[in-house]
């Protein structure tokens, strides 16, 4: 039985002066604790999707429920951190990380405890005075995933969380985020067009292709590299072997534009 | 070590040669100031200028001190600069809840969208004499000049920034749930408060023109009212001294408002 079900996921963009499909017939199950990615191109719909699924846009046609519930009655079940940081440049990290609590009414200080220590976690005791123009950006993003698992939701969807940043803090925050959603036993999503982050990082990947926005493909990748940290799986010898298939899968993709 | 003293030897040349300029800077102003004043007088005392017209420095510092004496010029402006600084808040503040109400109802802006342009270019102390009937010859009729003289624009100038704040901000608090009035709170007001702050710059200006007007129409007490008296008794000696001495307020009402900026916008985003 899905944790996640996405159903027959349609969505048209209406403007002005035109329509644009951005999804077009989108089925896919996530069971819990499964770490997941959507890969593709920009402008194949991964943000669409992941908007639909946290119930900040209405697709055209199809539903998504989680634990059979739709996601529009759920509240802050699901944590998505956008394609940048968004932190609230006018807020103190501390008052940033405890934003969604704050509005749910939750500051209790046992919740507020929890978010400290994630906080820690994440290497970032003692900034939390501080404001985000004072932080390097991967530790940004970092508040920002602080930020998104203080509510403790039950899906956690992640948008290119990675992309700005240089590839070193790439590699360890990679590791960091892939340890900490283990520890937690959290359902994740990630969407990126980075094939070797979608190898390291999750149990299957789907390739989207662009216009309209569908599943091309389903690639499971084997445990021998799902049970290693991103790092080490980015080493192992069957990660260039899956790279290589994939990358051909991505050119085939791309030739039939 | 050698290298170390040159440096230091190089950036006190530096903040010296700053300190320089800065002081001739200061010196230019202050020859300009007594050039401006010590002329004036001259011209005056020469007849060069009709001294019944432009009056001189002298007379007016007579005035003046005269005027502080009995108390008098304390009371006028008294009056004016409580009614500027009443005007500009209420402007400013009424200005922003509009904006408000507008961000609240796109339905709505869009309807009075025209309205507000047609408002907007209309020159607002013409409804002086109106407001004066309607509101009487008072205190709350020169308030009311000076603020309605700076509420349309506000409303316009912050509706503006409330709508280019940028909708990802929103979309996080909406992950959260968050209510449109919680979105307010914590991203719209938040992220445009720069903007609020800067047009309550513009807008101590724009009410000391409003209340200078309302005086000048209700005619009873005030710097605006010390004018329009100089001039129907052909005392410009007394118009100068009202001149000088708005300006002068109305520079530091200017430097308080820039110096509340500061303060308020301080972590640098
Ligand atoms: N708000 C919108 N209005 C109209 N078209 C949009 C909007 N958002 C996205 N699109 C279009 O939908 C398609 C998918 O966009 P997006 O979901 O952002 O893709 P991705 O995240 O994979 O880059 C693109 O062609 C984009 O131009
Ligand atoms: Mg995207």
């Amino acid at each position: 039985m899905g944790f996640l079900k996405i159903d027959e996921i349609h969505h048209t963009y209406f403007t002005k002066t035109s329509a644009t499909t951005a999804l077009s017939n989108i089925s896919l199950e996530v069971k819990e604790g499964e770490f997941v990615s959507f890969l593709g191109p920009s402008g194949c719909g991964k943000t669409t999707l992941l908007s639909i699924i946290a119930g900040l846009l209405k697709p055209t046609e199809g539903k998504v429920t989680l634990e059979g519930q739709p996601i529009e009655k759920l509240d802050n079940q699901i944590g998505y951190m956008l394609q940048q940081d968004y932190l609230f440049p006018w807020k103190t990290i501390e008052e940033n990380i405890l934003l969604g609590l704050k509005l749910n009414n939750q500051l209790t200080a046992e919740k507020k405890s929890y978010t400290y220590k994630l906080l820690e976690q994440m290497g970032l005791g003692g900034v939390e005075k501080q404001y985000p123009s004072q932080l390097s950006g991967g530790m940004r993003q970092r508040v920002a995933l602080v930020r998104t698992l203080a509510t403790e939701p039950k899906l956690l969807m992640l948008d290119e969380p990675f992309s700005a940043l240089d590839y070193q803090t790439k590699l360890r925050l990679e590791d960091l985020v892939s340890d900490t959603l283990k520890s937690f036993g959290k359902t994740a999503i990630l969407v990126t067009h980075d094939i070797g982050e979608a190898i390291a990082m999750s149990d299957r990947i789907y390739l989207f292709s662009p216009k309209p926005g569908q599943i091309y493909k389903i690639i499971h990748v084997p445990d021998e590299l799902r049970s290693l940290p991103p790092f080490q799986a980015r080493n192992h010898e069957l990660y260039s072997e899956i790279f290589q298939t994939i990358w051909k899968e991505v050119e085939q993709v791309e030739t039939e534009q | 070590m050698k290298q170390n003293s040159k440096l230091e030897f190089l950036h006190n040349e530096y903040i010296q040669s700053l300190k320089r300029e800065s002081r001739w800077v200061r010196l230019y102003q202050l020859i300009i100031f007594v050039v401006f004043f010590a002329g004036w007088e001259l011209f005056s005392r020469n007849e060069w200028i009709d001294p019944l017209i432009f009056s001189a420095p002298s007379k007016i510092w007579n005035l003046f001190i005269d005027k502080i004496a009995d108390g008098s010029l304390f009371l006028d402006l008294g009056y004016t600069v409580s009614e500027t600084v009443l005007g500009f808040i209420l402007g400013t503040l009424l200005g922003t809840i509009l904006a408000a109400i507008l961000w609240w109802s796109p339905f709505l802006s869009k309807v009075l969208d025209p309205y507000l342009v047609v408002l907007n270019s209309m020159p607002k102390v013409a409804l002086g004499p109106i407001l004066i009937v309607a509101l009487g010859p008072s205190m709350t009729s020169i308030v009311a000049m000076g603020a309605i003289i700076s509420v349309i624009i506000t409303t316009i100038v912050v509706y503006t920034s409330f709508r280019e704040v940028d909708p990802n901000y929103l979309k996080v608090l909406q992950t959260f749930g968050a209510t449109r009035f919680q979105s307010f709170r914590e991203a719209i007001l938040p992220a445009c408060f720069p903007t609020i702050i800067s047009t309550l710059k513009v807008n101590v200006g724009l009410s000391w023109v409003g209340v200078i007007v309302g005086e000048f129409l209700v005619s009873k007490r005030g710097l605006g009212y010390m004018i329009i008296y100089g001039f129907q008794v052909f005392n410009f000696t007394l118009v100068l001294l009202s001149l000088l001495v708005i300006a002068v307020f109305a520079t530091i009402m200017y430097q308080l408002v820039d110096l509340l900026e500061k303060k308020l916008i301080k972590n640098g985003s």
